[in-house]
């Protein structure tokens, strides 16, 4: 073998026993790897620096929105006498700018009422996005119970789930008065027992163990 | 066993360097003498006929020419005259269908692209403006959105003729499993699509699968983010879910076609299930062969 690699090189027989023998043959002394195993090494490494700095920013760039969350957003729906406890008032307000009509939203908004447990003076808004794949519901007023027309998914009056197959009760947004004007403010979704958790889309589970196998979003804004 | 005639390849078709010779003698000359004719002195063509001759020739000239630098006559008739097995029937078009059920959504959809606008505001007036103003533009649109039923109605039927026919055995697996990305991919298509008129139909149904995407576990909820580009459908989805209609899944899906069918061509299709191969002859019997296959798949009972 290490002859074949000498001959080769194109050289004479009589010189070579003056000449160091590559041993491992094509490896000189003090070398660790061939020549043309470092130039391969190298050129293939420059080749995959160069595609991963095309790559990278583009793939950045395509999934970026995961990690990006927009400014926050409050309006104003209406001044506080307008609503009351006993039954909502269905308001239209833009969730998403930018894109006209498509990004607003409705919510139901009702003044807190002690007699279920919620803290007085405050508002309470509930979209009107269903917990089971996002189509809109609606409040009845007769039944006193939120109704979807998709699949029958029931609420009652707070927005807990009575039917069907949504997987957890309506989502909320948050509320706050300015200069008499009740504002509603960025979404956030709610446990069965009704306890404030950041925004999951329709169709994924709050509360216990789903709060780690439905991560929270860094794209939503953190609850009340 | 009836012999497949030969297919004949019109010599139009070859250019003259590939053309095989005549044979000497064919044309009515004995072998081994000089054909008569020649001793006559040949009439000299005339001008007019040489021209005439000339341009009859040039469209095979031409094309010789490109040929000697191509040399894709070989892989062509390879290609086209190909053998199939015996039984071949109708069935076997369904792919072909597919294929042409994409070609026309490419077709109709560059078209579409002239006039449709990708922003949230516009595009849905820029489809109305296609379906009203513009001359024959509810005819390719209509074509465009029906031909995509059309093609995955064909797209499951070839599967179903793959499977039914057990044609994704062995040595068709990874064929089998190009097919069923290019499914995958056919149905990223109609879903995309689905968004991009913009009309309360398509608004509501991509909200509806973006969210049955996110009821994935761990991943889903990022994966609807990734979508939506953001936590709520919004102006970027639809310029996204445009991109990867228009750009992104067609460019995978021809480069896919054409890996498809290089194997279909290279490793050939199969017999139906129902049509019993023919053993040549000088073959080992039948019965000796099914006596050696012992149940255990080994032919003849030879050892590994």
């Amino acid at each position: 073998m290490a002859d074949d690699a000498n001959k080769v090189n194109g050289a004479d027989e009589a010189p070579i026993k003056e000449r160091v023998k590559p041993d491992p043959p094509g490896y000189f002394e003090g070398e660790s790897m061939t020549r043309r195993h470092v130039f391969t090494v190298a050129s293939q490494a420059l080749g995959g620096l160069a595609a991963a700095g095309i790559v990278l920013p583009a793939v950045g760039f395509a999934v970026a929105p995961i990690f990006h969350r927009g400014k926050e957003r409050w309006e104003g729906v209406g001044p506080v006498s307008d609503f009351v406890e006993d039954t909502y008032r269905q308001v239209v307000f833009t969730e998403t700018e930018g894109i006209g009509d498509a990004g607003k939203t409705t919510a139901y908004v009702r003044k807190s009422s002690a007699d279920l447990g919620e803290e007085p003076g405050k508002f309470v808004a509930v979209s009107n996005r269903c917990a089971h794949l996002g189509c809109p519901v609606r409040f009845v007023e007769a039944a006193g119970n939120f109704i979807c027309p998709c699949h029958g998914g029931v609420y009652d009056f707070q927005g807990k789930r009575i039917g069907g197959p949504p997987v957890r009760p309506l989502d909320q947004f948050q509320t706050r008065v300015r200069q008499g004007q009740v504002e509603l403010g960025p979404r956030y979704s709610v446990t069965s027992q009704m306890e404030p958790v950041r925004a999951r889309d329709p169709g994924e589970f709050t509360g216990g163990i789903w709060e780690y196998l439905y991560p929270p979003r860094p794209s939503t804004f953190p609850p009340p | 066993m009836p012999s497949f005639p030969k297919p004949k390849i019109p010599d139009a078709v070859v250019p003259p360097p590939l053309r095989k010779p005549a044979k000497p003698g064919s044309a009515g000359t004995p072998k081994g003498q000089a054909p008569t004719d020649l001793k006559e002195t040949p009439e000299r063509p005339s001008h007019g006929d040489k021209l005439l001759d000339q341009a009859k020739e040039a469209p095979i000239d031409a094309l010789g020419w490109v040929d000697q630098r191509l040399a894709a006559t070989g892989f062509l008739t390879g290609m086209l005259f190909r053998k199939v097995p015996k039984g071949t029937n109708w069935f076997y078009t369904l792919g072909s269908a597919t294929l042409f059920a994409f070609i026309v959504q490419a077709t109709t959809g560059v078209f579409l692209a002239m006039f449709y606008t990708p922003s949230a505001t516009q595009a849905y007036s820029s489809i109305a403006h296609i379906n009203n103003d513009v001359p024959l533009g509810q005819l390719v649109h209509g074509m465009h959105k029906w031909g995509s039923s059309v093609m995955v109605i064909l797209i499951f039927l070839h599967m179903g003729r793959t499977f039914f026919f057990g044609a994704y055995k062995y040595p068709r697996e990874l064929n089998w499993v190009i097919g069923v990305v290019l499914l995958i991919l056919t149905m990223t298509m109609a879903f995309t699509g689905y968004l991009l008129p913009f009309d309360q139909r398509s608004f509501w149904a991509s909200i509806v699968g973006i969210n049955i995407n996110g009821t994935g576990p761990i991943v889903g909820p990022y994966l609807s983010d990734f979508l939506r580009a953001g936590p709520e459908l919004g102006a970027t989805t639809l310029s996204r879910f445009y991109a990867i209609h228009m750009l992104l899944v067609p460019g995978a899906i021809i480069a896919l076609i054409g890996a498809h069918m290089y194997l279909v061509v290279k490793l050939g299709t199969t017999a139906p299930p129902w049509v019993k191969t023919e053993r040549p002859k000088g073959a080992m019997p039948t019965s000796e062969l099914e006596a050696g296959a012992n149940g255990n798949g080994r032919v003849n009972g030879a050892a590994r």
